[in-house]
């Protein structure tokens, strides 16, 4: 067991780096390489804290060995938008307060971006009623499926969809905040 | 209290708890204003850091080994094959452990912090079965964990107590719960049950729960002599400063603890076992240390919340009116703990009876110190009484907020203070209207869409208000006209930052964007902990007796010179950012102004909160109702939560955004209660077995429909700001809320959380 040179690119940027060959992507991500906006709330693929996106498709990263996603384009929540040039979802996550302590924010960011990706290539989910269908109808129950591999435990979820919806993927939206009766 | 009356006597327009109101109380301003989160951009970007993402030459990454048994000795401990793993710097065991004090039991004294006051790492006893036994520091995390792994132990076994019901045939009587008496009895309650018309006597279970905070319990830890700096994920920092302090045997100023950002808290971010092995590991190899548990070592070192078992019998007479309120118990616990969940909390505070008994004991088993969760006590002794009132409800033909509103007391039922503001049966009116509670038919089974059973249920949540005393605040005005408040306390993602800014802004008259406030540090004046949904109203008795200070110091500086000249305290406000007479609007003079012709470039005031009399006056508790539909498959009996909504009254609500999602987070929670979480806890071996988030289950995505959320926001008059604290009411009720919407879809009550597919089968 040693360590291995190893190339990424990593939000547009190459990098190489040297690491031990057991890595995790998550941990090279975090340890080796400081992009620390990606999290690790299991490292067993069970919370969706780690999910990052390599070649647009959302992977959590503490379930891939790093060394095999040399030469992969790896976007992580640090490459999702800039100070003063949010991404809309971003920014729809801080009006909608789909966080709250913002552990998971990241891994929710870049899942959600990756999901919209699969709808628009029409993947059906667990709960799609047609598979025949030629694209497939998004409604709320589809967002939250889709979205059910991301933990949340502060319980933010409504928040998150009504983010993704506003921004993403539209759907049906749900039933506005009442503040007072 | 006299010496505080008579202080405050001489300085009249001083906040006076219990006597006099805080002026913020019908103030508005940015008070209530849906504001987003002030550090939502950061923790969007990833760029909020958090306590495993600080960088520090040098540093060495930390694994642990765990024990495999729950009582005895260590007879061999073999770290050879450990010690020469490529890349490992230290293996640690109590052989080479440096000699430090206990830490000593939370609550045993203002400065505790402990959640067991168990040695760490300092001799060869084993008190739990998941207990560190090696620390292993190496250069990468992948080599400490492999190094971890090789460590070998041998053990001598002695007895333990790993069944609760070998444990609960041994009970122990508590000397008092969380300060009060662990047994009421007002009359003869067994006496009144047996001779009333109308009895429901019934034993409810709930199972052990862990936080499951997503953020993996971390600190970076680093010594500069004999200074120790450590990047926690805390929501109680000083305490964790003062007690590490004391372990390590330095002077409390040597300690620094921050964490500016912490990834959830729930009850679980306290000072643990991982904080101390990482402080000495770190000292014995001269080097940096980070520290992050795994899931399975957070199930295996840091408690979660215990089991109950627990007794309602409620007597009635036919109109609903309660001649008997019995609620008694027993929960796990160990004797080096201090959490005893008090779930006979809410008995004593909420309905009217002739007579009352509740009583809780304790049955000692060998396990991991169990701790304080979301609403301890009140979340699971909510699943239990507000189960027992549908039952009585369902037996007496009564709507169950009909019932309730038979049974709401006048005053405090068991203490008999005046309640300082209570509307319960406002906040079922206003949720049963907006759910359409009149839809839900009284007999179950009555609604049905194919293989699914539709049913309603409601249930009262409850929490009491708690304002810490010892919390100071400092105010730093500058010639700009700006202000930086500064106080030691935590945002878990409760708010706190963004509430508090609020607040100020309201407070000293000056606008949103004028305002810092700076906590998660303890190089700040001292803060509260983060905890019993306290900090709220204890930081604002801190505020409130800055700017009393500040204005008095302020007025001091504008001389004779100023519009002010000769006002005292109590004849000005704040407002538009300086100092004005009440009722005089042409007196006034800005903060700016008053700085400069005082030649100022600054002006700093420092003070600690009065001592919370109101608690002492008065009967002081949030309430809600919370309302639940259910479907539920007839054919595999699984459960889902189709609606849900919380109508609270917590009093004055700071932000309606980052308050809706407080509600809406803590009942999640409850819906995780209700159906799906459970710590399993081998009774042979006394491991918990499900150590991980695959195999416990906390709510999904899918598992949550849109919630709803109403306050009333009618301010509590005895609370600074009005404002009660909202962070563990939402999780109270919903356990029975959901409870009672499955009897009411399907006929059958279930009294045993959670509520699983197995037994409505």
């Amino acid at each position: 067991m040693g360590n291995a040179l190893m190339n990424f690119t990593i939000n547009g940027q190459s990098v190489e780096v040297e690491a031990d060959i057991r890595s995790s992507l998550l941990d090279l991500l975090r340890n080796s390489l400081g992009f620390t906006g990606t999290k690790k709330g299991c490292d067993q693929g069970a919370c969706g804290a780690c999910t990052v996106l390599v070649d647009g498709e959302r992977i959590n990263s503490c379930l891939a060995l790093a060394v095999q996603y040399q030469g992969r384009s790896i976007t992580t929540v640090e490459g999702l938008g800039t100070d003063g040039n949010l991404h809309p979802l971003q920014e729809a996550f801080v009006e909608h307060d789909g966080f709250q302590c913002g552990y998971c924010t990241p891994g929710q960011l870049c899942s959600a971006v990756g999901m919209a990706r699969e709808i628009e290539r029409n993947i059906p989910s667990v709960v799609t009623a047609d598979l025949s269908a030629d694209s497939v109808a998004i409604d709320e129950r589809e967002l939250r499926e889709r979205m059910s591999g991301n933990l949340c435990r502060c319980g933010a979820y409504n928040g998150i969809i009504e983010a993704i919806s506003e921004t993403l993927v539209k759907a049906p939206a749900l039933p506005q905040e009442r503040a007072r009766a | 209290m006299s010496a505080q009356s008579d202080a405050a006597a001489s300085r009249p327009g001083r906040w006076q708890p219990a006597v006099t109101q805080d002026p913020m109380l019908h103030k508005h301003g940015a008070l209530g204003q849906p504001v987003s989160r002030i550090e939502g951009p950061l923790k969007v970007q990833g760029k909020a850091r958090f306590a495993a993402e600080f960088p520090y030459e040098g540093l060495c990454y930390a694994a642990l080994a765990f024990s495999t048994i729950a009582r005895g000795k260590i007879t061999a401990l073999d770290t050879v094959a450990a010690e020469a793993a490529p890349g490992v710097v230290l293996v640690m065991t109590h052989r080479n452990a440096p000699r430090m004090k206990a830490p000593s039991l939370m609550m045993s004294s203002p400065t505790a912090a402990g959640a067991s006051d168990l040695p760490v790492m300092q001799t060869d006893e084993i008190h739990w079965n998941g207990q560190p036994i090696a620390v292993v520091l190496a250069e990468t995390q992948e080599q400490a964990d492999h190094a971890a792994s090789l460590v070998k132990a041998d053990y001598a076994p002695l007895p333990a107590t790993t069944s609760f019901e070998e444990a609960r045939k041994t009970p122990r009587q508590l000397d008092n719960l969380l300060g009060q008496p662990p047994v009421v009895e007002i009359g003869d309650a067994e006496a009144a049950l047996k001779g009333a018309a109308v009895q429901v006597d019934q034993i409810y279970r709930t199972p052990r729960h862990n936080h499951n905070a997503i953020e993996l319990h971390a600190a970076t830890v680093a010594w500069t002599g004999d200074e120790l700096r450590v990047h926690d994920a805390s929501q109680l920092l000083d305490l964790t400063a003062g007690q590490l302090a004391d372990i390590f045997g330095l002077d409390a100023e040597k300690v620094r603890v921050s964490s500016p950002y912490v990834g959830g808290g729930f009850g679980g971010k306290c000072l643990w076992d991982h904080q101390i092995l990482a402080g000495a590991a770190a000292k014995l190899a001269g080097r940096p240390v980070r520290i992050m548990l795994s899931r399975e070592g957070v199930f295996r070192i840091v408690g979660g919340r215990t089991l109950t078992e627990q007794r309602v019998a409620l007597g009635a007479s036919a109109d609903g009116k309660l001649d008997a309120l019995i609620h008694t118990g027993i929960v796990a616990m160990t004797t080096h703990n201090s959490c005893p969940e008090q779930f006979t909390f809410p008995a004593r505070h909420l309905y009217a009876a002739k007579t009352i008994r509740l009583a809780q004991e304790v049955a000692d088993m060998d396990m991991l110190a169990n701790t304080f969760m979301r609403a301890p006590g009140e979340s699971v002794g909510t699943f239990a009484l507000e189960c027992a009132i549908d039952e009585l409800a369902s037996t007496l033909g009564l709507d169950p907020i009909e019932l309730r509103r038979r049974i709401e007391p006048e005053k405090d039922p068991t203490s008999g203070k005046p309640f300082s503001a209570r509307h319960l049966i406002d906040a079922y009116d206003r949720g049963a209207e907006r759910f359409g509670w009149n839809r839900r038919s009284a007999t179950p089974r009555q609604q049905r869409d194919g293989e699914w059973l539709i049913g309603m249920g409601c249930a009262t949540a409850t929490y009491p208000y708690h304002r810490f005393p010892g919390g100071a605040a400092r105010i730093r005005l500058t010639a700009d006209g700006r202000v930086t408040v500064s106080t030691a306390v935590h945002d878990m993602g409760m708010g706190t930052a963004t509430a508090q800014a609020q607040h100020i802004a309201a407070r000293l008259g000056v606008p949103l964007d004028h305002v810092t406030f700076e906590y998660g540090d303890t190089t700040l004046p001292r803060g509260v902990i983060a905890g019993g949904s306290t900090q709220t109203a204890s930081i604002g008795g801190a505020v409130i007796a800055a700017t009393e200070v500040f204005v008095e110091e302020l007025l001091k500086l504008a001389g004779n010179d100023s519009p002010l000249a000769g006002l005292s305290l109590a004849e000005v406000e704040t407002r538009d950012g300086g100092i004005g007479h009440r009722d005089d609007t042409a007196r006034f003079e800005s903060y700016e102004s008053i700085l400069r012709r005082a030649a100022r470039d600054e002006l700093v005031c420092e003070a600690e909160a009065p001592p919370p009399a109101e608690m002492e006056a008065f009967s002081m508790h949030s309430y809600g109702a919370q309302f639940c539909e259910v479907r539920v498959s007839e054919i595999t009996g699984e459960v889902r939560v189709s609606r849900f909504l919380g109508s609270f009254d917590a009093g004055r609500i700071l932000n309606a955004k980052t308050a809706t999602s407080q509600f809406k987070g803590g009942i999640i929670m409850g819906i995780g209660l209700a159906l799906t979480e459970e710590t399993n806890f081998d009774p042979r071996s006394g491991r918990i077995v499900n150590a991980s988030l695959a195999d416990y289950h906390v709510p999904v995505q899918m598992d949550v429909p849109a919630i709803e959320i109403l306050y009333t926001d009618i301010p509590d008059p005895q609370a600074p700001m009005g404002a009660r604290g909202i962070g563990e009411i939402g999780i109270t009720g919903v356990g029975a809320a959901v409870a009672n919407a499955v009897y009411n879809a399907t006929g059958k009550r279930i009294r045993d959380l959670p509520i699983t597919l197995d037994k409505l089968m």
